[in-house]
């Protein structure tokens, strides 16, 4: 009997748990439709990609005083955006889409995260989206798993955390699926409804395995190619399949920036990753790509000088990347603070001129149509929207 | 079913149970596992790892000059390539055949607060060196002679950059003002934040570039070895936390050491690497009791690993929180192995190809690839960081493939129950294993069990 209760109890509590995740705000959103036919793409550069090489500001004339070697702009190779800026040649892959309005970029952006310069902590507070007034460590689910318990309509299928690694931004209270494109799993049935038992007071292992089994028998084989930036492809052929069907939100990560040596091998891994992964997408979206927003976010940026290795230290102003049939791209967003004296953040790094998340609050509202009061309260807590840019088409 | 202290012992401080062996019998047992942790015969030092790399990039030269390769070259060139898969081989061997195995464990625990990752087939080898000498002859000594050993060693000074750093003001750096030669401030930073102090003590950046200076002056090459090597050092006293190392009397390498020796006594290093083992070895979310008592020790002690190992063993915790942990993809290879009675030997035995089915790729799957954690701060431990549907999905496939690979007689399931758990079982396991439909299903409800797959 006991055994029983306890398994009463703890449905009861996972009832409560999903009506909770599926009505949190009813005062605010109870009429909103369906998740609609937007799409959103969350890609976390994990270890602080240097905005400063990724997009070049050559036409600065203080960057050359700043890098010998690296960011040199078109006369290294890097592709002249709007004469000011100029792209990595490694991202040359993407060039046909800022020519079509389908890449844009804002530059010398951050979280509130300052000084300590932690990737850990780093990646923690622009997953989590909070500012700095909880510790680091009592900063509890993310800002992607916020948006979904914002949206009346959201189930599980809507939002995709995609490949091995955990993704902060998708933890929390309301329901979503993750996967890696190569697990697989074939169950007798019996050996399933045993498991099934076993895992029944386990709510952790009991969810994952009714998930795995399911995704197993929708998902086709994905990703069996090869070469350095297979993996890239694989989370972006699978996440493509998924927002195809059901699912409006997903995330994934590309890990390999902190490139504090040899900077030119480094960051020119990650960026053809990067750049495999958005072409990936939007071939593996077709028409849906029409209603996409991919943002492509890191921690942090890198120090504007180069460093005694030929790479970069920790920095603060990094830059955000956008891509989709969504937005409206071919352009750069948000100002430019200089690299002069004076203009450098504790004089070493770009001088944030935007929080990060307000790009992002932005793309929620008019991809789902949250509100600003939403976004500043709930998704991102004592965040100050600001202006619209104007980011979708 | 009862069951006391050793099972208890064997499944939360050790790799679970054994058919071939029995459970530490007390604490004084589980404490004796420490002392066999050492390095082993076949322990890897920096001198052979320099000698491998070197011999490595001796083919390379030939290579590009089109000469033909010595025969050493491709030797040695081979023998990098398959040392990581080797050295997963290693470990699971000694964990496996170890009769307490906490030690082994603490060998994991270790190596993985002193994350390294060996950036390149040139630096395999020296990435075993690491745990052979730093890592496993301290495992029962004092904390801070594994920290100096650790972040002064070869392979640490590779990973976080310590080898490019320079003093800005040193007469290298002076000498070539045009190559524009810096600090870097990885190591420090790392240092402070994951070995000792935490994130959020009260440390900050100047704490940071103070100690990044203090470190200047360390080299390594596989060609030329380890030096300290003033010419590379920043002049000057540095301050770290208020305390002053160098100045006119500079001491290179006896400087660095004595400003890790005051970093690791530091109450705030007590209560961060008591909280970590207690995260480790008995909960996500430890009681602070628990915590308190064995910084308490570690305050008392100097940071005396055994005292502290011992306060962890006693508490009334490890009992209370039995099951609080998901095992890592490691711990699980290791304990599936240890529960289904195979013996080192037959680890050993297997080709190459044959052992990588067993545990290299699985536990890549399970999302642990070996000698791979994504950065300096090493594999996580929240048991939702392991068990999502991709992941458990590879730890039931593991479960129901490896046992029929190795053996050719599988256990019985329902004397595997009681071999494998020692009355430790739910009562949902025990109803369920005797009705699947074959052996094979039955072991494999066993090993893939939250039982089996929580400590």
């Amino acid at each position: 009997m006991l055994t029983l209760d306890r398994r009463l109890f703890l449905k009861g509590t996972a009832l409560i748990g999903c009506s909770a995740a599926a009505h949190p705000l009813m005062s605010s959103m109870t009429f909103a439709a369906l998740p609609g036919d937007n799409r959103l793409v969350v890609i976390i550069l994990r270890g602080a990609m240097d905005g400063l090489d990724a997009i070049q500001p050559y036409s600065d004339p203080m960057l050359g005083k700043l890098r010998r070697n690296l960011s040199v702009g078109p006369k290294g190779g890097a592709l002249d955006l709007d004469g000011f800026f100029a792209l990595h040649p490694r991202l040359e892959p993407l060039l046909p889409l800022w020519k079509k309005g389908e890449l844009a970029f804002a530059h010398a952006v951050s979280t509130p995260y300052r000084d300590k310069r932690s990737h850990f902590d780093g990646q923690d507070v622009l997953e989590a989206g909070t500012g700095n007034d909880l510790p680091v460590d009592r900063r509890q689910g993310g800002w992607l798993n916020r948006l979904l318990q914002a949206m009346p309509e959201a189930r599980a299928e809507t939002a995709y955390s995609v490949g091995v690694e955990q993704m902060k931004i998708l933890a929390g209270d309301a329901a979503h699926l993750s996967w890696a494109p190569r697990a697989w799993l074939k169950l007798s049935p019996q050996a399933q409804m045993l498991l099934e038992h076993v895992y029944h007071d386990d709510p952790l292992f009991r969810d994952a395995v009714q998930d795995a089994v399911q995704i197993s028998a929708e998902t086709s084989d994905i990703g069996k190619t090869g070469g350095p930036t297979a993996d890239a492809e694989a989370l972006a052929g699978f996440v493509a399949s998924r927002l195809n069907a059901e699912s409006r939100i997903a995330a994934f990560s590309i890990p390999g920036w902190d490139s504090h040596a040899n900077q030119p091998a480094v960051l020119g891994r990650g960026l053809d990753r990067l750049a495999a992964a958005i072409v990936k997408l939007r071939e593996g979206l077709g028409a849906n790509w029409g209603r996409t927003t991919v943002l492509a976010m890191t921690e942090f940026g890198r120090t504007a000088r180069e460093n005694g290795s030929g790479g970069t230290d920790h920095g603060t102003g990094g830059a955000l990347l956008m891509a989709g049939g969504a937005i409206r791209g071919g352009r750069a967003f948000g100002g430019w603070p200089g690299l002069g004296e004076g203009q450098l953040y504790a004089d070493r790094d770009l001088m944030p001129v935007r929080d990060i998340r307000a790009y992002a609050g932005w793309a929620m509202h008019g991809l789902f149509g949250i509100g600003r009061d939403t976004l500043e309260r709930q998704v991102f807590p004592g965040l100050e929207l600001g202006g619209d840019p104007g980011l979708l088409a | 079913m009862s069951f006391g202290f050793p099972e208890l012992a064997a499944i939360r401080l050790g790799f679970g149970l054994s058919p071939l062996m029995p459970p530490p019998a007390d604490v004084d047992a589980v404490l004796s596992g420490p002392a066999m942790a050492g390095p082993g015969p076949e322990a890897m030092t920096t001198d052979m790892a320099r000698d491998l790399a070197t011999r490595m990039r001796s083919g390379l030269h030939a290579r590009r000059e089109g000469k033909p390769e010595p025969p050493e070259a491709v030797a040695a060139d081979r023998k990098l390539g398959t040392l990581p898969v080797e050295d997963l081989r290693r470990r699971v061997i000694r964990a496996l055949d170890d009769p307490i195995g906490f030690g082994e464990r603490l060998v994991q625990f270790w190596s993985d607060h002193f994350t390294i990752r060996s950036v390149g087939k040139a630096n395999h080898a020296l990435a075993l060196a690491f745990v052979d000498e730093a890592i496993r002859p301290h495992l029962n000594g004092r904390f801070e002679d594994m920290f100096i050993a650790a972040d002064t060693h070869p392979m640490m000074l590779v990973y976080l950059d310590q080898i490019s750093s320079r003093g800005p003001g040193s007469p290298f750096a002076r000498n070539r003002p045009k190559r524009h030669f810096g600090l870097n401030e990885n190591l420090a930073r790392e240092a402070l934040e994951l070995h000792s102090l935490g994130a959020g003590a009260g440390y900050g950046q100047d704490d940071v570039r103070e100690l990044a200076e203090l470190l200047t002056g360390l080299r390594f090459s596989h060609q030329h070895g380890f030096a300290y090597d003033p010419t590379w050092a920043e002049p000057g006293a540095e301050t770290v936390l208020g305390r002053d190392y160098g100045g006119m009397r500079r001491g290179g390498l006896d400087d660095i050491r004595a400003a890790f020796r005051d970093i690791a006594r530091r109450p705030e290093t007590a209560l961060h690497l008591s909280r970590k083992l207690a995260v480790h070895f008995v909960s996500d979310d430890p009681s602070p009791d628990l915590v308190e008592a064995m910084a308490a020790t570690w305050r008392d002690s100097g940071g005396d690993l055994p005292q502290v190992y011992r306060v962890l063993a006693s508490h009334p915790d490890l009992a209370s929180g039995l099951r609080q942990k998901v095992r890592q993809p490691f711990d699980l290879c290791v304990a599936g192995l240890r529960a289904l009675g195979v013996r080192g030997e037959q680890i050993a035995a297997l080709d190459l190809p044959g052992f990588r089915r067993v545990a290299w790729n699985p536990i890549e799957v399970m999302g642990q690839p070996w000698g791979r954690p994504k950065g300096p701060d090493g594999w996580p431990e929240a048991a939702d960081a392991w068990i999502a549907p991709q992941t458990l999905a590879a730890r039931i496939n593991w479960s129901l493939r490896i046992p029929r690979l190795l053996l050719k007689d599988l256990p019985d399931p329902r004397e595997m129950l009681v071999s494998a758990f020692g009355g430790t079982q739910s009562a949902e396991l025990a109803w369920a294993v005797p009705k699947a439909e074959s052996a094979a299903e039955g072991v494999a409800l066993i090993l893939a069990s939250g039982d089996f797959n929580r400590r």
